[in-house]
């Protein structure tokens, strides 16, 4: 085809920059997929916000007369559910299951057959997954639960760009696990078991049926410390609304960053592992 | 160097069979059993095989997503495998039952995107897009989203989309799988032109013995996943003593066809109204003037050799062709 053919170039610096035009293509491609789908993305947001209302109340009756509960104020507690519900489609706990759909159909194949590493170029993508849901999916929650109820702002400056880092390692870190979960198809076939254990685990160690820091202090020292799950959710939303001090607050990043190298470490590991194994399904 | 060296490559499965109410026995099957293959550049190579027989596991271990459980692969001096990422630079693959390309985007947005993932040279990656564009049509549904192509559409968009990076060997598995006439057409014609070229190798598998015909004029039959033929075609019909037929149409039956030297006779059809004599040291011509001093000729026809059924002798009994 042609004279023209493929040269790998040298290793030198440029080498870096390809690599990231590499990723960044990549990048935008997973926000244009996201993007097509846009009844989804506006049914997302009314199921979100409908939520917003029953959480809120709920912790706000939890809260009681006092006005006060595990450190949070009324206020801190509806910023922590508005600003959950928008972040909710942006770190995307559940509902992706791409990875274990391809390896159960055998269209990892194609995949495998880039020359870019699959970790990285799932990474890529669901980053650009998580752009355009910080467009579509994060801000009608976040404009529409002040209309509602009153809600605490930041009062330090640093607040708004250390939440903002939060929030990319938290998508990161949760792009880690469940690619870990997606993996097991790699093994099982079937993910669905790993799937609804992820469901419940999540749901409930990361922060989202209700904030951790209503449990004994110890327990917390064991979620923040031996699970990922704290990372996924709680602490962006803890940083938001300053329930901590400074300190504090970019301690429990720097413990984000930590699970975050550590599981997409994992995933690169089990990814080996699964390709000595792999059986590529079908003819 | 060759472009591809293989030697003693084998593949194993474990399976797992149902053997009582919860016991399960292990069993172990060889889809890939000690293949040798040596395919020099520019060469066009069909891989064929009845189903199962261990054409795509070749194909996967070859083009490095698969494990082989032993033997050597080199591929563009490449070890399939280890090297796998640095491979997929060089290599195209098309499997024809699955897609390469991203379900949600249009096909003008997938070839760019690999662009940027084989990290092509932009006026390389343009010449070769253009090309592709006017061998296969392209224009119509180039901004089509690939979930909405019909198949024949599709598979010369994957087409296009294991070339767009300059590959030095391209493999396809089954590329003209369920596609109408005028598509597959279309797929072998592309072919054919990349082949002239002559900078392309071709590794080709396939069911359809048409795309063989008309590609490749190397043939490699692989049958319980040892190769069973590696030669031409014209080869492979000498081997197993395939031959020209001809086919006389009598205006009344004889009461017992005659025997003619050289060419015996292969069949008798219509209540004897149609004699087929297969064409071994004689000549048509001779076979003709043997029948009409015998018999009132009514229409005279010449059978050229069917690879398929030679293919389907090689496949139902393989040790003995």
């Amino acid at each position: 085809m042609g004279s023209v053919t493929a040269t790998v170039a040298p290793p030198t610096h440029t080498n870096v920059t390809r690599w990231f035009r590499t990723f960044g293509a990549i990048v935008a491609s997973g926000f244009r997929r996201q993007a097509t789908y846009r009844q989804a993305a506006v049914a997302g947001v009314v199921t979100n916000t409908v939520f917003g209302f029953l959480r809120c109340y709920i912790f706000l009756a939890v809260a009681g007369a006092a006005g006060t509960v595990a450190g949070y104020d009324r206020a801190q507690l509806a910023t922590f559910v508005w600003a959950g519900q928008g972040l909710l489609a942006v770190i995307l706990l559940w509902g992706w299951t791409d990875l274990a759909d391809r390896i159960r159909t055998g269209e990892i194949a194609s995949d495998l057959l880039r020359p870019v590493h699959p970790v990285t170029s799932y990474l890529a993508t669901d980053l650009g997954r998580a752009g355009f849901a910080a467009l579509s999916r994060l801000l009608p929650p976040v404009l529409i639960g002040p209309l509602f109820f009153d809600v605490y702002l930041p009062r330090r400056w640093a607040t708004v760009a250390l939440f903002a880092l939060s929030v990319l390692v938290a998508v990161v870190l949760c792009f880690g696990c469940r690619f870990l979960v997606n993996a097991t198809a790699y093994w099982l076939q079937d993910v669905r078991g790993a799937m609804i254990l992820w469901t419940l685990g999540s749901g409930v160690l990361a922060g989202l049926y209700f904030p951790l820091r209503f449990l004994p202090e110890w327990l917390q020292l064991v979620l923040w410390y031996a699970t990922p799950f704290p990372s996924l959710f709680q602490t962006p939303l803890d940083v938001l609304v300053e329930r901590d001090p400074a300190p504090t607050q970019v301690g429990l990043v720097g413990l984000q960053v930590a699970w975050a190298v550590l599981i997409l470490a994992a995933c690169r590991l089990v990814q080996r592992r699964a390709e000595r194994r792999l059986v590529v399904q079908g003819g | 160097m060759s472009v591809i060296e293989v030697h003693g490559l084998r593949k194993e499965f474990t399976v797992r069979v149902k053997a009582g109410r919860l016991r399960r026995e292990k069993r172990m099957v060889t889809a890939v059993d000690g293949v040798d293959l040596r395919v020099e550049r520019g060469e066009m190579l069909g891989y064929i095989g009845p189903n199962g027989a261990g054409k795509s596991t070749t194909l996967k271990m070859l083009t490095g997503v698969l494990m082989p459980s032993a033997g050597q692969a080199r591929v563009c001096g490449l070890r399939p495998v280890a090297e796998r990422t640095r491979l997929a630079l060089r290599i195209g693959v098309v499997f024809g039952q699955r897609s390469q390309l991203w379900w949600d985007l249009p096909l003008r947005d997938s070839f760019d995107l690999l662009r940027h993932v084989y990290r092509v040279p932009a006026a390389g990656h343009a010449a070769r897009l253009r090309r592709c564009r006017d061998l296969l049509d392209l224009d119509e549904f180039l901004d089509t989203p690939v979930r909405q192509l019909s198949l024949g559409q599709r598979m010369r968009g994957e087409l296009t989309a294991a070339l767009l990076h300059g590959p030095e060997v391209l493999f396809l598995d089954e590329p003209t799988i369920g596609l109408d006439v005028v598509s597959k057409q279309a797929v072998r014609g592309f072919l054919a032109e990349l082949g002239r070229a002559g900078d392309t190798t071709l590794v080709l598998t396939t069911h359809d013995l048409a795309d063989i015909e008309r590609l490749c004029r190397r043939l490699v039959v692989i049958d319980h996943g040892r190769v069973v033929h590696d030669g031409s075609i014209a080869a492979l019909h000498s081997r197993y003593g395939s031959r020209r037929l001809v086919v006389a149409e009598l205006d009344t039956a004889l009461a017992a066809p005659p025997t003619l030297p050289g060419a015996p006779l292969h069949r008798v059809e219509a209540d004897g109204h149609r004699l087929v004599y297969a064409l071994e040291s004689a000549g048509v011509a001779e076979v003709v003037a043997g029948l009409a001093g015998l018999a009132a000729l009514r229409d005279i026809s010449i059978v050229e050799p069917d690879i398929e059924e030679v293919v389907a002798r090689l496949y139902r009994s393989p040790a003995q062709v």
